[in-house]
C-alpha cells in the first residue's frame, strides 16, 4: 500500500473511549466496587535500613472492624526462579521481598504488614497499632555512598557480576558490564579536543496522577480474581501467581482503565497482599495507595552518577567516546543502566567507544521503568558534552551532530548495527525549523538543542476481530489503553479491512478472554498490537474470500480484495454485503492475529528549547519548545503529538524541578506534589511538534513506537539553553533555582569569571 | 472504632440528596463511596492535583479538602452533571475533539474546572487559562492540547451565546 492510498491511517478520528472519559463514567482502579468489599492499608517502614526483630499484630487484629492482618510470614516460601515482569525478569525473592519485607527493611516506605477492615480509615487506624521492633542500620543513598569501601551491605546475599561472570564478591554493586567498540584510547589520541565531564541526576518519579489501586477476591474455589490498574494484565497475572505460588490458570486479571503509568505500573506492589488479605478474611479486598505511598513505596527512576569523555578532530569528526554510568537500582538490582548504555552514544557514529555500566543497590525504593528508562540520564550527560565540543570547535550544534549522526549501518558499541533509522532526518528537521533560526532577543536568554534515542520493543500481542452482520467489526486486544491505543490499533484494522475507524468497536480483554499480550510499554502497542490487528484483519479477509468463493462457486485464490470490495471474474461484493451473508455461508467469521516481532525500529527525537534565567532568583523559564520525533508512520497524528508533548514536559520537569529530596537518614522529605514540583500549565509554553516519518521497513504501515524517545532530549536541551543564557553549565539535575544560583555565584567568584573554555582543550 | 455519623442534606447535580457521613470523611469520599459518583478522582488527597475538582456553590473546589459535613445545604456540581439530556457539554466535546486527554484520569477535574472558568469568563487569554488550570495536574498531555481545548470550547460557547 502506498501512502496516498490510505483512507484511515494518518487521519484524526475521535477516540472510541473518549466519551466515557469526558463524562466521568470510565472506571479506573479505585472506582471498582464489589459487594462485601473490605479496604486494605499497608504499614510501611519509617526507616531506610533496619533489621526487623519482631512484629506484633495482635492489637491490630483485635481492633473493631478489622478482618485480617498479614505479614511476610503469610507469603509462601516458593523456590527461587526468574519471573518475567514485562520488559525484563527479576528473581522471585526480590519481588516477594519488595511486597512485604522479611528480615530487613531496605528503604523508607518498604511494606511491612497489611490490614483489611470495613473502611479505609479503620484499616489505617488499626495498622498504626502494629508493633514493629527495628534495629536501625546505617544506610547508603547514592551510588557513591554505596560503592565506597565499608559501605553498609544492603543485600547480604548479593554478589557482584562482572563482565557476565559471577565474582563471588559481596557488596552493593550487582553488576558491572562493559561494551567496547574499536580502540578508545587510540581514538582519543587522534582527537584535537577532548572533553570529560562528570554528571549527577536525582531520583525522579513517573508522577502518574492515579495512585496504584487493586481489588482482589480469593474465591472459595481457590481462584484469585484481580481487578486493577496496570500496564499489562498478563504481567500482573504472572507476577501475582509467582508470588502466591499458584499456576497462572488460577489467577485472572481484569484490567481497568489506567490513569497513567509511564513504566511505573508494570511491576506489582499490591495484588499478592490484597490476595492474602482476601484469603484470610473471605471477602474481596481493595487497596488504594496514597500519594505518599506512591512516592515512597513504588519504583521511581534511578538517580545516577556519570562521566562522559568525548574526543573530536578540528574538522568536526568525533573520534572516540567513553562513558561511566553508575545508576541507583534502589533496594534490588535492576537499575535500567543496561538500556542507558545502549542509548548513551546511539545518536552518533563513533568508531571507538568504551562504556562501563554499574547497577548499584541503595536504600531507596526499588526503581522501575520510566519512559525510555535509563536513556534520559545518559543523554543529559552526552548531549551536554557534545554541545561543549561543538562550541569549542566553533561549529553549529545541530550541524556538528549531523556530521556525526548515526545512520543505517552504524554499529552501536553494545553490538547491533542500525537498520533504517531517522536520526539524520530528525536533525535536519530541527535545523530547518523556523524555531531554530528565529532570533532570540533579550538578556539572560538562550537556546539549546539535544537529540535522543530509544530502541523500542516489539514483543507478543494478540488480537481477534469478529465480523458483525452489518459489516462492522468488534476488535478485542490485550493491550491496556494508556493514551488512545484502542483507536490507533483499530485504525490499522480499519485500513486493512477497508472500513472507517468508527466501524470498529475496540475492547481491551482480560486474561481469560484474549491471548497473551505483553505490557503497554516500550513504545510497543501501536506497533505490535497494531500489527496483530492487521494480521487479524488479514485473517478475516482470507476467510471472507472463501465465503465469496462459495457464493460464486469459484476458487478462493481467485478472489481479490481491495478497499472494502471482494472481486472475482467480473463479479463483486462489498464487505458489508458479504458480512450479511455469513450465516448462509458457514457461520461467524472471527479473525485472529498473534505476533511477536523482534526487530522494532528505534525512534530518534530532538528538542529545541529557549529559556530565560532570572539572575536574581535562579528560576529558569521555558519560553519556547519544539519537539521533533521520527514516528515511522503516524497512525493518528494527534496522539503522536500528544506523546511528544507529554514526554517533552516530563523531560522539562526532570530538568528543572523534580527530585527525591532525601534526608541523611534516607527519608524522602518532599513526598507530596506541593514539594515534588511537577510542571503545571502555568510553567509551560505551548509545545510545538514536528513529526518526521521514516517508515520502519518491517511493519505493515511503517510504524515506529513514539511513546518514549521524546523524554530523552529535553533535560540536555534545557541545560544547553541555560548555558547559552548564563555562560554557566550545570552538571546536575534538577537545575532548580538553588542549583542555578550556586552555579552563578561560583562563576562570579572564579578568577576570570568562569571562562567558557575552562580546561576542555586537550 | 465507630464514629457518630451526621446526616448531610445537599443538592448534587440538581437533585436533592441526603447521606450519612463520619466527621472525618471528605466530600470526595462521600461523593465517591457513599453516593457512587466516582467521576471525581483522588490523585493526592491533599489539594495538590485537582483531579477531585467539583463546583461548590458556583466555585471550583478540591473535594478532598472539603469535609462531607461542610456540604450541608450546598449546591454541588460534579462531572456526572455536566452533560445534559444525552448531549455532551461544549467543554466535554472540545476535550474529546482536541485529543486533550490521554489516560483521562485528570480529565473530569479539568473539565469541571474549565466549565467553572468559562461560566464566569467567556473569553479568557491563554495566560488566564494557564493560571486557572494550574491547580489541575496532568502528567500525560503537557497541557498543550488541554489549553487549545479550552480555547475551542470558549469560542463555541461564545458563538452559542451570540
Ligand atoms: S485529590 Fe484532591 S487535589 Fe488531589
Ligand atoms: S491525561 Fe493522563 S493525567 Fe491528564
Amino acid at each position: 500500500m502506498s501512502e496516498s492510498t490510505y483512507a484511515v491511517v494518518g487521519t484524526r478520528p475521535p477516540r472510541h473511549d473518549a466519551t466515557d472519559k469526558v463524562t466521568g463514567r470510565a472506571h479506573y482502579g479505585a472506582d471498582f466496587q464489589l459487594t462485601g468489599m473490605l479496604h486494605g492499608f499497608i504499614l510501611r517502614s519509617p526507616h531506610a535500613h533496619a533489621a526487623i526483630r519482631r512484629i506484633d499484630v495482635s492489637k491490630a487484629e483485635a481492633f473493631p472492624g478489622v478482618k485480617a492482618v498479614v505479614t511476610s510470614a503469610d507469603l509462601p516460601e516458593s523456590p527461587e526462579q526468574m519471573v518475567d515482569i514485562g520488559e525484563g525478569a527479576m528473581p522471585l525473592s526480590y519481588i516477594r521481598g519488595n511486597m512485604l519485607a522479611r528480615s530487613k527493611v531496605l528503604y523508607k516506605g518498604h511494606a511491612v504488614a497489611a490490614v483489611a477492615a470495613v473502611s479505609p480509615h479503620v484499616a489505617e487506624e488499626a495498622a498504626s497499632l502494629i508493633e514493629v521492633d527495628y534495629d536501625v542500620l546505617p544506610c547508603a543513598l547514592t551510588v557513591e555512598d554505596a560503592m565506597r569501601d565499608g559501605a553498609p551491605v544492603i543485600l547480604p546475599d548479593l554478589r557482584t557480576k562482572e563482565f557476565g561472570e559471577q565474582t563471588g564478591r559481596p557488596g552493593n554493586v550487582a553488576e558491572h558490564f562493559r561494551h567496547v567498540l574499536g580502540d578508545a584510547e587510540n581514538g582519543f589520541t587522534e582527537a584535537d579536543l577532548v572533553v570529560e565531564r562528570e554528571f549527577r541526576t536525582a531520583t525522579v518519579h513517573q508522577g502518574y496522577i492515579e495512585p496504584h489501586a487493586t481489588t482482589v477476591l480469593w474465591n472459595e474455589d481457590g481462584h484469585v480474581l484481580v481487578w486493577c490498574s496496570s500496564q499489562g494484565a498478563f504481567t500482573v497475572r504472572k507476577a501475582t501467581a509467582a508470588v502466591l505460588d499458584l499456576p497462572v490458570l488460577r489467577v485472572s486479571v481484569t484490567p481497568l482503565e489506567i490513569g497513567g503509568g509511564f513504566g511505573g505500573k508494570i511491576r506489582i506492589y499490591l495484588e499478592p497482599v490484597a490476595a492474602l488479605l482476601s484469603k484470610k478474611s473471605g471477602r474481596p479486598v481493595k487497596i488504594v495507595m496514597s500519594r505518599q505511598d506512591v512516592f515512597e513505596g513504588t519504583g521511581p527512576t534511578p538517580g545516577s552518577h556519570m562521566r562522559i569523555k568525548m574526543g573530536a578532530r578540528k574538522d568536526g569528526r568525533i573520534t572516540a567516546a567513553q562513558a561511566y554510568l553508575a545508576y541507583e537500582a534502589g533496594a534490588y538490582p535492576g537499575a535500567m543502566v543496561a538500556p542507558g548504555a545502549m542509548c548513551v552514544f546511539a545518536a552518533y557514529d563513533i568508531p571507538n567507544v568504551v562504556i562501563d555500566g554499574y547497577d548499584v543497590v541503595v536504600n531507596k525504593p526499588s526503581t522501575a521503568a520510566y519512559r525510555a528508562p535509563g536513556a534520559t540520564q545518559a543523554a543529559f550527560a552526552t548531549e551536554s558534552v557534545v554541545d561543549e565540543i561543538a562550541e569549542n570547535l566553533g561549529l553549529d550544534p545541530v550541524e556538528f551532530r549531523l556530521m556525526n549522526a548515526a545512520k543505517e549501518g552504524t554499529r552501536r558499541a553494545d553490538g547491533p548495527k542500525f537498520r533504517r533509522i531517522g536520526c539524520v532526518e530528525v536533525l535536519e528537521a530541527m535545523r530547518n525549523h523556523p524555531h531554530y533560526r528565529a532570533p532570540l532577543e533579550g538578556p539572560n536568554r538562550g537556546r539549546g538543542v539535544a537529540v535522543g534515542f530509544w530502541f523500542n520493543v516489539g514483543l507478543a500481542s494478540s488480537c481477534t476481530i469478529s465480523v458483525n452482520s452489518d459489516g462492522t467489526v468488534n476488535l478485542l486486544d490485550g493491550s491496556v489503553d494508556l493514551s488512545g491505543t484502542r483507536t490507533s490499533v483499530s485504525m490499522q484494522a480499519a485500513e486493512t479491512l477497508g472500513l472507517r475507524a468508527e466501524d470498529v468497536r475496540p475492547s481491551v480483554g482480560d486474561t481469560d478472554s484474549i491471548g497473551f499480550t505483553e505490557v503497554t510499554g516500550g513504545s510497543r502497542t501501536t506497533y505490535a498490537t497494531g500489527w496483530a490487528a492487521v494480521e487479524a484483519a488479514r485473517d478475516v479477509i482470507g476467510q471472507m474470500k472463501e465465503r465469496a468463493a462459495l457464493l460464486w462457486e469459484t476458487d478462493a485464490a481467485s478472489v481479490e480484495f481491495d478497499r472494502g470490495v471482494f472481486r472475482a471474474g467480473g463479479r463483486s461484493i462489498t464487505f458489508q454485503e458479504l458480512a450479511a451473508q455469513l450465516d448462509e455461508t458457514g457461520g461467524p467469521v472471527v479473525g485472529r492475529g498473534a505476533v511477536n516481532p523482534s526487530g522494532a525500529g528505534g525512534s530518534f527525537s530532538g528538542a529545541i528549547a529557549d529559556v530565560e534565567v532570572d539572575p536574581e532568583t535562579g528560576k529558569v523559564s521555558v519560553l519556547r519548545f519544539t519537539a521533533v520525533q521520527d514516528a515511522g508512520r503516524a497512525i493518528h497524528p494527534s496522539y503522536v503529538e500528544g506523546q511528544m508533548q507529554g514526554g517533552s514536559v516530563q523531560g522539562i520537569g526532570w530538568a528543572l524541578n523534580e527530585e527525591y529530596f532525601m534526608s541523611a537518614e534516607g527519608a524522602m522529605l518532599n513526598s507530596s506534589w506541593l514539594d515534588y514540583r511537577m510542571p503545571t500549565s502555568l510553567d509551560l509554553p505551548m509545545i510545538d511538534t514536528v513529526i518526521v516519518e521514516v517508515p520502519d521497513p518491517e511493519h505493515p504501515f511503517g510504524v515506529r513506537g513514539v511513546g518514549e524517545a521524546n523524554i530523552v532530549p529535553p533535560p540536555a536541551a534545557v541545560s544547553n539553553a541555560v548555558y547559552r543564557a548564563t555562560g554557566v553549565r550545570l552538571y546536575r539535575l534538577p537545575m532548580n533555582p538553588v542549583a542555578v544560583m550556586e552555579a552563578l555565584w561560583q562563576k562570579e567568584s572564579e578568577p576570570g569569571g568562569g571562562s567558557l573554555h575552562s580546561d576542555a582543550a586537550a | 472504632m465507630t464514629h457518630r455519623k451526621t446526616l448531610v442534606r445537599a443538592t448534587v447535580n440538581q437533585e436533592s440528596v441526603e447521606f450519612l457521613c463520619e466527621p472525618r470523611q471528605s466530600l470526595l469520599e462521600c461523593l465517591r463511596d457513599i453516593l457512587g459518583l466516582t467521576g471525581a478522582k483522588e490523585g493526592c488527597n491533599d489539594g495538590n492535583c485537582g483531579a477531585c475538582t467539583v463546583i461548590l456553590d458556583g466555585r471550583p473546589v478540591n473535594a478532598c479538602l472539603v469535609l462531607g459535613v461542610e456540604a450541608e445545604g450546598c449546591e454541588i456540581e460534579t462531572i456526572e452533571g455536566i452533560a445534559r439530556a444525552g448531549a455532551l457539554h461544549p467543554v466535554q466535546r472540545a476535550y474529546l475533539e482536541s485529543a486533550a486527554l490521554q489516560c483521562g484520569f485528570c480529565t473530569p477535574g479539568l473539565i469541571v474546572a474549565t466549565k467553572a472558568l468559562l461560566d464566569q469568563e467567556p473569553n479568557p487569554s491563554e495566560e488566564r487559562i494557564r493560571m486557572w488550570l494550574a491547580n489541575n495536574l496532568c502528567r500525560c498531555t503537557g497541557y498543550d492540547k488541554v489549553i487549545r481545548a479550552v480555547q475551542r470550547a470558549a469560542e463555541e460557547m461564545r458563538e452559542v451565546r451570540a
